[in-house]
């Protein structure tokens, strides 16, 4: 397609350019065969016109199209690449707990869980404090502070994974291992989530790094949703006399209740899908087990350690299928969270990356 | 009297709610502070000459640097740039200009899950469409991931920026009898340029410090390699295997390394932030 408006341009005058279908009008017979006299005798670049503007469509187009193309492909890719294993465990492979490149036996349930209690304790601490932050900025902090809390909380979402992993491995593995973990232990320990020794690596460590990497996202998405709440509805709160913070709680947070849970399920959808930071800290044993402080292992983390090396087909397969979960529940969660952000912020211009 | 206790009450939740999150912000800021300070505090001691010109030197011995990881990765970012950048503008192109009804919600809504697709997959299936084709990781594997990923982040930032851009400036240009190609390429793309560049610097930024997709595409090399058909190292990469590695040296590599590679992102970021954006809102509006 690229080719027809270069073949325009060097034929102006050939009669080919009037092969193409929106000049059909003007190829027809008798009345109208003056016209297309006329257009013959015009300059060259005005008759190319309607060639070049649907050849430009059509480059557009392709580019649109690509895009297209480029999750057909993923999902081809996926599902072609991991069929031996589908063929080989169907079903079985979401409920076996066997994971052992060695005797062939390939189960991902100890990923499932562990790529679910990490993003689940990253939430726990992270909805809080992220939606503190957006409030605390949008609605209560001094002008002047607005800004450059904003742009904190944005640079932490610049900062590589990679970076949060060697800062987790060097700084809070050991902070964890020494204070924090012997300290959940002795007051938590109670709950049988904090048992078993101090490794400092684990899923809860996993969790935390996660947490500091799901805050910015929720809580950029959290402040875009509450601007979007209008303005009378904060003054009206005000007018009946409300103070501040009933203000907020009436007004702005129930207004953006739907939006906010959408900017946390878009965390969530971040924190499935996160690798390295992960893979640094989790510990990296496929076990399932009660304690918090015991080291787990992801989805991801599990194909980030062993994709490179998996010398046979099956193993192999078995891992793009363990990729195949974790793109498919990423994909759901992330629309349900982009529905849900939708429905408090349509009709207001939105900004589509967070 | 129970009025004046009511008063007081609601005074005392708003002033402790006002605390929490004042409090709760503080916390995170304080965590944002920390990994800065540590950063700088680890990193800045190794980030030296050597650090620019050297490669890897063997286990044991002191020194040593990540040259090659640099020019990988800029080799890795260039490909991906020139593959990602003219598709995705040529996409949001597409939907600010051309598109309506279905498709354009079809492709816009595609190119939202592509942006949520975790980095891992995108790289596993550049493996399988790249690697695995040519039998061997290469350079240029690892730019068809990195291409991947910023196609959407371009696309939607080049959609915006040209939503932007008044109908009015559109509709005079068609009155002079512009063509609509030339209308675009001529005189709405440089309109919302600012804005397009702003969006390809984040995406490039995002990009850079991607590790995940490179495991099995790019792979990482301990020497030097200047092809992009064999494996190559990358800044991430190495950061990456140094912080794993049980060597002390490696160790103070990797924070060097870590310490360079925010060092470029946040200063892309924040270049981007206050240089441009600035300028697109005020040209724009």
């Amino acid at each position: 397609m690229g080719a027809v408006p270069e073949r325009r341009i060097s034929e102006p005058g050939s009669a080919r350019g009037f092969d193409h279908p929106d000049m059909k009008m003007g190829t027809s017979e008798t009345p109208e065969i003056s016209l297309v006299s006329t257009a013959r005798k015009a300059p060259g670049w005005q008759r190319s016109i309607f060639n070049l503007d649907n050849g430009f469509r059509a480059v557009m187009l392709l580019a649109a199209l690509s895009v297209l193309a480029i999750v057909a492909l993923i999902v081809i890719e996926l599902l072609q690449r991991s069929a031996l294993a589908w063929h080989a465990f169907g079903l079985r492979f979401f409920v076996s707990s066997a994971w052992d490149p060695v005797s062939g036996e390939y189960g991902a349930v100890p990923f499932i869980y562990g790529t679910l209690v990490s993003s689940l304790i990253a939430l726990i601490m992270a909805v809080p404090l992220a939606i503190a932050v957006a409030v605390f900025v949008t609605e209560m902090c001094p002008q002047p502070l607005r800004k450059p809390i904003g742009y904190a909380t944005e640079l932490l979402a610049a900062i590589p994974s990679v970076i949060y992993g060697l800062w987790a491995m060097f700084i809070l593995v050991p902070l964890f291992r020494v204070y924090i973990q012997p300290w959940c232990m002795k007051y938590l320990g109670w709950s049988g989530l904090f048992d078993g020794p101090p490794y400092g690596v684990g899923m809860f460590t996993a969790g935390t790094v996660l947490a500091i990497m799901i805050i910015p996202i929720i809580s950029s998405i959290t402040r875009e949703v509450l601007s979007v709440v209008p303005q009378h509805q904060r003054e009206a709160a005000l007018a009946l006399g409300a103070t501040r913070w009933e203000m907020i709680r009436v007004a702005v947070l129930r207004n953006a209740r739907a939006g906010i849970v959408g900017a946390i399920i878009l965390g969530l959808g971040r924190a499935l899908g996160e690798t390295i930071a992960v893979t640094m800290v989790i510990g990296n044993n496929p076990q399932i087990a009660r304690s918090l402080l015991a080291p787990g292992y992801t989805m991801a983390s599990v194909i980030a350690n062993e994709f490179a090396e998996a010398p046979d087909d099956l193993y192999r397969s078995a891992l793009m299928q363990v990729g195949l979960a974790l793109f498919i529940v990423t994909i759901v969660v992330n629309i349900l969270a982009g529905l849900m952000v939708w429905t408090v912020t349509r009709g207001s211009p939105t900004r589509s990356h967070a | 009297m129970p009025s004046r206790y009511l008063q007081l009450r609601r005074q005392l939740t708003d002033k402790f709610f006002t605390g929490l999150a004042a409090g709760l912000s503080v916390i995170v800021i304080s965590a944002l502070i920390a990994i800065f300070a540590y950063l700088v505090l680890k990193g800045a001691g190794s980030v030296n000459w050597d650090f620019f010109t050297q490669i890897q030197k063997p286990v044991g011995e002191a020194g040593g640097g990540m040259a090659n990881g640099i020019v990988g990765s800029i080799m890795i970012l260039v490909i991906a740039s020139c593959m990602g950048v003219p598709v995705g503008i040529g996409a949001g192109v597409y939907l600010a200009e051309f598109g309506r009804g279905r498709l354009r919600h079809l492709v816009r809504f595609t190119a939202d899950v592509l942006n949520g697709v975790p980095s891992i997959v995108i790289g596993m299936v550049a493996w399988s469409l790249v690697v695995v084709q040519q039998r061997h990781f290469s350079a240029f594997a690892g730019g068809v991931a990195l291409a991947i990923m910023m196609i959407p982040t371009v696309c939607r930032a080049t959609e915006e920026m040209l939503l932007l851009v008044p109908q009015a400036v559109r509709e005079a240009a068609f009155g002079l009898g512009i063509p609509q190609w030339r209308t675009t390429l001529s005189i709405i793309l440089p309109t919302a340029r600012a804005g397009i560049v702003t969006g390809v610097m984040l995406a490039f930024a995002r990009v850079a410090g991607e590790t995940a997709p490179l495991l099995f595409t790019a792979f990482g090399n301990q020497f030097w390699n200047l092809r992009p058909t064999e494996p190559i190292a990358a800044m991430p990469l190495q950061i990456y295997t140094y912080a794993l590695s049980p060597y002390d040296e490696w160790h103070r590599q990797a924070w060097a390394g870590a310490l360079v590679l925010v060092a470029l992102i946040v200063g892309t970021t924040t270049l981007v932030r206050f240089v441009f954006l600035r300028r697109m809102v005020g040209g724009a509006r």
